[in-house]
């Protein structure tokens, strides 16, 4: 028997026909199917935690959002040093050998984290003349000075959110008001950047941060990318998604909340991340994506792969599939 | 004033495209193979219940999908009635691609691409690969909770091969616009292709079935229509002879 190149000698049927009522057939399955879904409904309903804000992430972890606030600011966040399609960093660009379509696509949805989630947002406060004498110093400055200024009033935030993880004493250069969840940076040389960061935490906790974030000069809006970026630079959608074992290495690619199957038919593709190399790489996405492509086309194309499409024949599954088929004929 | 014919106009049948295609469409599937009232007696197992069960499940999915579009994206976090019609359409989902899985194992331990019916399984194939993003862009649509976290996560898999640029996982308007038009298009295009290729090429015999019948015919000659108790409707499956390794 050959392995690579067995001639397929199917041939058309000749035998017996049995009545068959294909529509009768789908309806009942239709029905069988939506009692099916009803059935589950009525026993199990449906996942619908609501989602987290920026008014609730600034009000319940106040540190994590002044520091994500002050890291965007300094261009040091996840999203500043993204890369394409947000901007032109490279943190987050992966490449496979000579592959870099990250890069080739461009930046298709440009993001600016100081601009975009501190400075704009900030110039539609109204009746705040410190914060507008603030901000005119701010914009007025060179980009040295705003860096230097930035990194001053960034760093203790950056060492309490450390001591924070770390579970050890917060240094005494951030005080966190956990009442009104005010922030406030023991810190020279910052310039105008505290009363900035004052007014932007503010501004989070009455809830305008979300239409700043989400408004463009559009009336109508639905693309909700800045505002989804800045939250998952802190540290408020993780918590939740840890509880709700969501997380990568919790298998939480093919998860949801709640004890529901989620995309269970995502196994294989979450399977990837947990072995190595991808387990540990940077380039994870792109190779474990590459995997799954070079797997989807060998799934399309099994009829042709030798050995692959010979299986059936050798492991005798059919032989119970069609076992009455097999019977009648020894019996005739 | 001439009379007005009381019969369609006799077009030329090389000339008439809408002629060329009905008669492609009749030769390729006549009415009686396209609905059939029989099927070889070999289709008796319940692993072929799960193609039709594919199919139901993705008629509850369109209906319940439909409902929810017709009341808006906000309407299932608001009143227990949308609601329900929300968990009816994620149950269905479910239900669609585990008796989508069912059936692909069965139709491969069955090597159901032989006889020249490597498209049938090329198309369910895709179905299922299509099947999926369709299934991502809800759960990023559903603007609670889930939706936050697996788009904030799966952008980074999008980005880094590119597709991010168009196929944004945090735009909620795109993500909808591909949840309830682009892909579903996509995946009815698919199974219909794949039913239409289905009921031209007829279920895939059984292995070894043509020794097996040559003997057991061997006494009994065949029908000139080559199907000796084939029903009303024929169903007898188009003489498939393509090879494949």
């Amino acid at each position: 028997m050959s392995l690579v190149g067995p001639k397929d000698r199917t041939k058309p049927w000749k035998g017996p026909y049995a009545p068959y009522d294909l529509v009768k057939e789908l309806c009942i399955a239709v029905g069988v199917i939506a009692l099916l879904a009803v059935l589950l409904t009525v026993l199990l309903s449906s996942p619908d935690d609501p989602p987290s804000t920026i008014a609730q992430w600034s009000h319940e972890l106040p540190a994590d959002f002044a520091t994500t606030a002050a890291k965007e600011l300094n261009g040091t966040s996840d999203t500043a040093e993204y890369g394409p399609p947000y901007n032109h960093s490279s943190g987050s660009v992966q490449h496979f050998i000579f592959l870099h379509p990250q890069r080739w696509l461009g930046v298709s949805h440009p993001i600016d984290t100081a601009e975009d989630y501190v400075v704009k947002p900030l110039e539609t406060v109204p009746n705040d003349p410190v914060l507008q004498s603030a901000l005119a110093e701010y914009k007025a400055a060179p980009e040295t000075q705003k860096k230097e200024w930035s990194e001053a009033y960034a760093k203790p935030l950056e060492e309490y959110s450390e001591a924070v993880e770390e579970k050890k004493a917060p240094p005494a250069t951030v005080s966190v008001d956990t009442t009104t969840g005010a922030v406030t940076v023991h810190t020279s040389g910052a310039g105008p950047v505290p009363t900035m960061m004052a007014s932007l935490q503010s501004l989070a906790q009455s809830g305008g941060l979300e239409g700043g974030l989400v408004s463009s000069s559009a009336f109508f809006q639905t693309d909700y990318t800045k505002p989804l970026l800045f939250m998952a630079d802190g540290g408020l959608l993780a918590e939740r998604a840890e509880g709700q074992h969501l997380l990568g290495e919790q298998w939480g690619l093919m998860n949801e909340t709640g004890s529901y199957p989620g995309q269970p038919w995502l196994w294989l593709y979450a399977l990837w991340y947990q072995v190595e190399p991808m387990k540990e790489s940077p380039n994870a996405d792109i190779q474990v994506l590459l995997i799954m492509g070079l797997l989807s086309v060998a799934f399309i194309s099994i009829p042709f792969i030798p050995v692959i499409n010979r299986i059936p024949r050798w492991i005798p599954i059919y032989k119970l599939i069609w076992r009455e088929h097999y019977r009648e004929i020894s019996g005739a | 004033m001439s009379a007005a014919s009381t019969t369609p106009p006799s077009t030329p049948r090389s000339k008439s495209w809408t002629v060329k295609v009905r008669e492609k469409g009749v030769e390729a599937l006549p009415p009686e193979r396209l609905l059939p009232d029989g099927q070889p007696t070999y289709v008796a197992s319940w692993i072929y219940v799960f193609g039709v069960a594919s199919i139901a499940s993705l008629i509850v999915i369109i209906a319940s999908g439909t409902i929810l579009a017709l009341k808006g994206p906000a309407w299932w976090h608001e009143t227990s009635v949308g609601h329900f019609f929300n968990s009816i359409h994620m149950w269905s989902v479910e239900l669609f691609f585990f008796v989508m899985v069912v059936h692909l194992w069965g139709k491969y331990w069955m090597a159901s691409w032989r006889g020249g019916r490597g498209r049938v399984w090329v198309t369910g194939a895709i179905t299922f690969l299509v099947a999926v993003p369709a299934a991502l862009t809800g759960y990023v649509s559903q603007q609670n909770f889930d939706a936050q976290w697996i788009s904030t996560q799966a952008k980074d898999a999008m980005n880094s091969v590119g597709v991010g640029a168009f196929f944004n996982l945090t735009n909620f308007g795109q993500m909808y616009s591909y949840h309830i038009l682009l892909l579903p298009i996509a995946v009815v295009a698919l199974v219909s292709v794949h039913v239409l290729l289905v009921r031209r090429n007829g279920v895939v015999p059984p292995f070894e079935l043509e020794q097996r019948v040559a003997l057991t015919s061997a006494g009994a000659p065949p029908e000139p229509n080559g199907s000796p108790q084939a029903p009303t409707g024929g169903g007898v499956p188009r003489a498939a002879t393509g090879e494949q390794s």
